[in-house]
């Protein structure tokens, strides 16, 4: 198998200071983890902040050490030859102000690209033709200081691309965009993959629509280990003999959702408080759970304010696969 | 949207370092001189430089009650306009790792690159040893026309000083690498240490008083520091009986004090490729190159 990113037992501990009467503790950011990315794939790592989606690509990247394992990019090990992956590889971050902000866009693109041995004519040319896709060919002459943080985020993926490289790591990068921008970053990347069937894109996020929307594969990572790696389609699969309610209801009170989850039938319950009601996400294993539940809600005054039976979602498997949503996981790393 | 065809080979890895200092000093050049109309670069530019010397002029001139005529004024304002190389190539090169990892938040993005880093902080600090230049010379010229400096061209050893002035400026590039790669392992405060490094070279370099000036316990520090033999044979090749009034360095030649100036540069240049090499597996060990201190 011709592969694009090999890990094997990859691990990453970090020793944290505390004050001088403490001692250093470890934080497991990741743990063995082992993943195979297919030249040509669009892989996505799904999982919430602080999953440990952000340690793998910095590893991946040659930024940072693994502390345990294999990590191999384009054919090379990460650690012991990053100045072979460099060259292949090209990285961008979302939801940071990044770039020297004195240049032009067109300055700022056209000096990555003679770090990345572009000649110039050539670069130039790329550099139009990237930032017509973009949509951004009025700012080329614009200081990247005085761009949105839209545009700054849609110069960072130019950056990324113009290197045309082997292997690209996308770290969430529609964090912190609206919603045009996003999309247009999304048909961006499916339409750069499509023209370049060669090129391995590893794209992270915790949004689940993009994960489903673009990739060929994902991973779903929490607490620094792969939980499950398969296409959307599979693992949404696995919940496909379930049946999956969204329900709005008035505050739960001093109702515990775990409560809902020991009732017969019921598999897993999420929940969410919303503007003085609650959202319940309910993945049931028959339609006649659907009864005890409203019985207990019912039966502690809680009111029905909206019910919707629906096809299983990746959020619904990361539920499944965790015991609670994306949400909760994010406040449960965030202390 | 539509995606294009890619450019379909990794980056030539031949002419590396060449491509990555030219690059590398043309943004530093931009950053240096862009972020202010022309009109006002060049008035900062001129005016920079001879505040500072003025400071030191104003108090010389009080302690000595105007001695200017005096070789000790001389001496200097020599050591100190061509002290402001040092703190343009040493915290130069050195500040580059806060610019990139704290400001721009763009040395992740450099490291990731096929470049090679150390010599991408030697073509930053390039464009500082360019501005340097203007405000050395600035200094120099204002110094001749205003306060008679004893400066005569026809009388300057112009391959003396080419060749001090480029050993030096390597040497200072070279610590000015050190400083930089220990900056890599510091995250808090490590914008404090260029200028703490260059104020205290300052004191025990001989810039702007003879080594012997300082308590003899107190010398030995000066005679280890390369700067020394640099300034001092900066100061013979321009005004030579300047240096011959002060005797710290008169039992050397020309030639022994550029040899051991070349030697020191020499031990510095080892020293800033290991010491690199040590704090770039450091700073990857520890997750250093992209942490952001927000200071």
């Amino acid at each position: 198998m011709d592969l694009a990113i090999h890990t094997e037992k990859l691990a990453r501990v970090y020793k944290l200071r505390g004050n001088k009467k403490e001692a250093a503790k470890e934080l497991v950011a990741l743990r063995d983890i082992n993943l195979d990315v297919r030249r040509g794939e669009l892989f996505g790592l799904l999982g919430p902040n602080g999953a440990g989606k952000t340690t793998l690509i910095k590893i991946l990247t040659t930024l940072l050490a693994p502390s345990s394992g294999v990590a191999r990019v384009a054919g090379y090990d990460v650690a012991s030859e990053p100045e072979k992956v460099r060259p292949r590889i090209n990285m961008v971050s979302g939801g940071e102000s990044s770039g020297y902000g004195l240049l032009t866009v067109r300055e700022n693109l056209w000096m990555f690209a003679q770090f990345y041995g572009i000649p110039s004519k050539l670069a130039n040319e790329r550099i139009k033709q990237l930032l017509d896709i973009v949509r951004m060919s009025d700012r080329m002459n614009t200081k990247s200081s005085d761009l949105s943080t839209g545009l700054r985020q849609k110069m960072n993926i130019v950056r990324g691309f113009l290197t045309d490289p082997e292997v690209l790591f996308l770290d969430e990068p529609t964090l912190g965009l609206d919603v045009e921008a996003s999309l247009d970053v999304r048909n961006f990347v499916r339409g750069w993959m499509e023209a370049n069937p060669d090129r391995t894109l590893l794209l992270t996020t915790h949004y689940m629509v993009e994960a489903d929307e673009l990739c060929d594969r994902v991973a779903i990572i929490n607490g620094g280990q792969v939980l499950a790696c398969d296409t959307p389609a599979n693992l949404k699969r696995q919940l496909q003999s379930d049946v999956i309610y969204r329900m709005e209801v008035s505050p739960l009170n001093d109702l515990q959702p775990e409560a809902l989850e020991a009732l017969g039938g019921v598999r897993k319950v999420s929940h969410e408080a919303q503007d003085g009601a609650a959202v319940l996400e309910l993945i049931l294993a028959e339609d006649d759970a659907l009864g005890s539940v409203v019985n207990m809600l019912t039966g502690k005054d809680i009111h029905i304010l909206n019910l919707q039976k629906r096809e299983p979602s990746l959020e619904d498997v990361f539920v499944n696969l965790v015991g609670h949503s994306m949400k909760e996981a994010e406040s449960d790393a965030n202390g | 949207m539509q995606a294009t065809q890619g450019i379909g080979k990794p980056a030539k890895e031949r002419g590396v370092s060449g491509r990555t200092f030219r690059a590398a000093a043309w943004l530093g050049w931009q950053i240096e001189s862009n972020w202010a109309d022309p009109l006002i670069f060049f008035i900062y530019s001129v005016i920079k430089p001879l505040s500072g010397a003025a400071i030191l002029v104003v108090m010389y001139s009080v302690i000595t009650n105007g001695a200017f005529d005096d070789p000790m004024f001389a001496y200097i304002y020599l050591g100190n306009a061509f002290y402001i190389y040092v703190a343009a190539v040493l915290t130069g090169v050195s500040w580059t790792v806060i610019d990139d990892r704290e400001i721009y938040r763009m040395l992740k993005y450099i490291y990731i690159a096929p470049v090679h880093v150390p010599v991408y902080l030697l073509g930053r600090g390039f464009a500082k040893f360019a501005f340097g230049s203007l405000a050395v010379f600035i200094t120099i010229a204002a110094g001749v026309y205003f306060l008679n400096v004893p400066l005569d061209l026809s009388l300057v050893n112009w391959p003396l000083f080419a060749v001090s002035l480029t050993l030096g400026i390597v040497m200072l590039a070279m610590m000015g690498l050190v400083l930089g790669s220990v900056m890599l392992l510091i995250v808090n405060n490590a914008n404090f240490m260029g200028e703490a490094v260059a104020g205290a070279l300052y004191l025990f370099s001989g810039a702007v008083f003879p080594l012997s000036i300082l308590p003899g316990w107190l010398q030995p520090v000066g005679y280890i520091i390369p700067i020394s033999y640099w300034l001092e044979l900066l100061r013979r090749s321009v005004i030579g009986q300047v240096a011959e009034s002060f005797p710290t360095f008169s039992q050397f030649s020309d030639i022994q004090l550029l040899a051991i100036l070349a030697g020191l540069t020499a031990l510095f240049t080892v020293l800033g490729f290991v010491v690199f090499r040590y704090c770039d597996h450091q700073a990857r060990e520890k997750g250093y190159l992209d942490r952001y201190s927000n200071f």
